[in-house]
């Protein structure tokens, strides 16, 4: 699908803008957590790195891939888990 | 699984991703956001491990395994004063796996028989530039942040030529790649110069740019990830990729606005390096006394007044007062005094920063108010309290034209009746300017540690019962 060029851009396009749009609505009080949050999405590099890992013959592919995994998963682990951290301490008024 | 379900579930993944980052927005919505985009997350790591291509489970276990337990470990144990240089090491692991995703895919090219070819080659020449860049980039921003290294700007003469002539030399490393994509010089060319790359284009940025760079590195792990998207052909890499890069460029513009900076400016400016002779220059217009006074002269003001407004800076991140602070808060409240807090943009060492250590202490976000909705409380305001922050209240930046953070919004703590500024010495701030608010009338400054100086503050107050 993404072999056809104006297919790709299209997808590209759309979805810098549809991450445009999201977070400019963000407060800055919520900045940080939107970070380490957006942060934890960046590690879907892992995708890419199941694949180069997972494959057929090992090589030096699978050696990198090795490591991608690794830091994707420190990326995404890390980001989502202290993000949840981070959001359990923002408190209102006490009622 | 078939490659049409696998597409499905990366649908589904890139909306819980949409989702996710939208009800990040809200703090009532935010924790919910963040498990969406989590669960998100696990579809598109289920739904690749059941990919017809992924047949080896033991090398993807063992660094799933390893991964995890790290961040796991990493995330749980780290200290909330630690979270800027967190952030800048989660992106560099982002930008890095993305690095290692495009090298795996070019190797495997280069192996079999079959050219890379449309997008792809370029798609790879970009995943190793970015990837790399944001690897070795934010390394140095956690060395800075860590102070594994010194935070002050890194320049020498010559910096920018040096800068320009290796980007030149970049351009024509991955401009031989795209056209000869199994020359495997230009490959580790390019791997080694943009490494070095991301290591001098952020030596020379200096601490209170650090907002600035953390967000740009963001931005630039979600663009390594979009370009792997792109040589894998994988719409679900490309889409989540140029969310987090979206997202990091709205973050990098605020926080060029918020020091009405141009981005080209906070990165190849060098600003805040010791520039004597502007130092010393600027330093006669703004000269007098500043009159030093002890927690107990503050604390006498402080019973007699009827609201305060709080100014947090990277002063009280350094010195871990936030706790001290929110002590001191609870305690003006029960008196009758009414507290808020003043959050510049740029205020610390990451957006948000000062939000993250507050509501840590446990104070109320509802107190927490921006830099545009509190500036006109100032003038109805009896004492201001100005904690390790200088650049961003300095009335230089509303008035004089001549001084490098001319046009910076600030907050206008010297509009209200008394202000206290809490600061270890009277050396200038990160921007090297001198700040004519300590020498105003209604300006009293206390010397000494941030925390220090707030716990004696609070005893004085206690006592004055």
């Amino acid at each position: 699908m993404l072999e056809d060029p104006a297919v790709a851009l299209t997808i590209l396009v759309l979805a810098l803008l549809v991450g445009v749009e999201v977070i400019s609505k963000v407060p800055p009080l919520l900045h940080t957590p939107l970070m380490s949050g957006s942060n934890a999405i960046s590690g879907i590099a892992i995708v890419g790195a199941i694949l180069a890992a997972g494959a057929e013959d090992r090589t030096v592919s699978t050696l990198l891939g090795f490591v991608a995994v690794v830091f994707a998963m420190i990326n995404v682990v890390g980001g989502f888990l202290v993000t949840n951290r981070m959001l359990g301490m923002f408190k209102g008024k006490k009622q | 699984m078939s490659g049409q379900l696998v597409q499905f579930a990366y649908l589904a993944a890139a909306v819980l991703f949409i989702l996710g980052l939208r009800n990040l927005g809200s703090p009532k919505t935010a924790s919910r956001g963040n498990l969406m985009a989590a669960v998100g997350m696990a579809i598109a790591i289920i739904a690749t491990l059941l990919n017809q291509g992924v047949v080896d489970y033991v090398v993807i276990l063992a660094g799933v395994i390893v991964g995890s337990a790290i961040g796991a470990v990493v995330a749980t144990r780290i200290e909330m004063t630690a979270m800027p240089q967190m952030v800048a090491l989660l992106n560099g692991f982002g930008g890095g796996a993305s690095a290692l995703v495009a090298s795996a895919e070019w190797l495997s090219y280069l192996r079999g028989d079959e050219e890379p070819s449309g997008i792809v080659p370029l798609a790879i020449v970009l995943g190793v530039l970015i990837g790399a860049i944001t690897f070795t980039g934010s390394l140095i921003a956690f060395a800075k942040l860590q102070e594994l290294m010194g935070g002050a700007p890194v320049t020498y003469p010559g910096q920018q030529i040096v800068n320009g002539l290796l980007g030149l030399l970049l351009l024509g490393l991955a401009t031989g790649l795209v056209l000869d994509p199994s020359n495997m010089n230009f490959y580790l060319g390019l791997l080694a110069l943009s490494s070095l790359m991301g290591v001098l284009l952020v030596i020379p940025i200096g601490g209170a740019d650090m907002p600035v760079v953390i967000s740009l590195l963001n931005s630039y792990s979600g663009l390594a990830a979009c370009a792997t998207g792109f040589v894998l052909g994988n719409s679900g890499l490309v889409i989540s990729g140029s969310l987090v890069g979206a997202s990091g460029i709205v973050l990098t513009k605020i926080m060029c606005d918020a020091m009405n900076r141009s981005l080209a400016n906070v990165l190849f400016g060098a600003f805040g390096a010791v520039d004597a002779s502007v130092a010393t220059a600027d330093a006669g217009g703004a000269q007098g006394t500043a009159k030093g006074y002890t927690p107990e002269d503050a604390a006498i003001i402080f019973s007699n007044a009827r609201n305060c407004i709080i100014v947090p800076g990277y002063g009280m991140a350094v010195a871990q007062a936030q706790h001290a602070v929110r002590e001191l808060t609870d305690l003006l409240e029960s008196k009758g005094v009414g507290v808020k807090f003043a959050i510049h943009p740029v205020a610390g060492r990451m957006p948000g920063h000062m939000n993250v250590l507050l509501a840590e202490a446990d104070v109320s976000y509802d107190k927490l108010i921006e830099m545009d909705a509190i500036n006109s409380e100032f003038p109805e305001t009896d004492v201001a309290l100005v904690i390790g922050a200088n650049d961003v209240v300095n009335p230089d930046a509303r008035t004089a034209k001549d001084s490098p953070i001319y046009g910076m919004p600030i907050l206008d703590v010297d509009r209200s009746g008394h202000v206290f500024v809490i600061k270890r010495s009277m050396n200038t701030g990160f921007a090297g300017v001198n700040n004519p608010l300590f020498f105003n009338d209604n300006t009293m400054m206390i010397f000494g540690d941030a925390k220090g100086v707030i716990l004696a503050l609070t005893e004085s107050v206690k006592e004055l019962v």
